[in-house]
């Protein structure tokens, strides 16, 4: 037997429950915010489906040796290899180590360039997740003159 | 904000070349107002390519991605004359679409 102040109670708490639920900032399902939230690099690619990590020739990152400018890091990502499921772009020292997840479809080239914010001076990575889950990286360090992260 | 995306794409031998700039704050969750706020973040998350309708291309992105974002790929098959077209969507779920011809 329920008293109508424990019903209020349960309906404020369920209220509350999907107001925060329905925040929109992360309303998409298709979003895989676990792996955007992952602060190291190790974590990031475990959640984004990579499983034994391996060091490869095969996987190339390019990315300037100095940045002047943290904000602007033209970064790229590419490999020659059949069977590529994910390409990733990774910046070890930022807040969120992933930057951009690719998926990689048969129609187009594991080949991927874009331009990231770093807050500091770190080893960038390229990792190209196989469709058996195995991760392979390269890895560039790029010093960065002036942070891109902060105000 | 939504300014048109500027895209290029560029077909050499059997593939096309595709460049896209997009116009985008990619506010990080890092920065602070003059206030002490944090601003919040405010990025595209999902970035998709078809190529005459059909999708080529998904991509998931942080908060890392620079402002006013550039991205290039590499469409397998792609000829001059072919539709291009790439879609964004932040996670505030505004989104735009904008479409170009190979050349």
């Amino acid at each position: 037997m329920q008293t109508r102040r424990e019903t209020l109670k349960q309906s404020a708490v369920v209220a509350g429950l999907l107001a925060t639920a329905g925040f929109p900032q992360y309303a998409q399902a298709a979003f895989n915010k676990a792996a955007f939230d992952a602060k190291s690099v190790q974590d990031a690619i475990k959640a984004a489906g990579g499983t034994s990590l391996a060091e490869s020739k095969d996987v190339t990152i390019t990315g300037p040796d100095i940045a002047e400018n943290g904000a602007v890091v033209p970064l790229g990502a590419s490999t020659a290899l059949p069977g590529v499921k994910h390409m990733l772009i990774l910046v070890e020292k930022n807040p969120a180590a992933l930057v951009a997840m690719f998926h990689v479809s048969d129609a187009v080239d594991a080949s991927f360039s874009t331009r990231a914010k770093m807050g500091q001076s770190s080893d960038v990575y390229a990792v190209a997740i196989m469709n058996d889950g195995k991760a392979l990286w390269a890895k560039k360090e790029v010093k960065v003159t002036l942070g891109g992260c902060g105000g | 904000m939504a300014d048109p995306m500027r895209i290029r794409a560029q077909a050499s031998g059997d593939k096309a070349t595709v460049r896209v700039l997009m116009s985008h704050e990619m506010e990080s969750g890092q920065r602070k107002d003059s206030a002490g706020n944090t601003v919040p973040a405010w990025f595209i998350q999902e970035v998709t390519a078809t190529h005459n309708g059909k999708q080529v291309l998904a991509a998931e992105w942080g908060p890392a991605v620079s402002k006013n974002p550039f991205l290039q790929f590499v469409v397998k098959g792609a000829k001059a004359g072919d539709k291009i077209a790439v879609t964004w969507k932040d996670n505030k779920g505004a989104t735009r679409t904008d479409e170009a011809t190979v050349s």
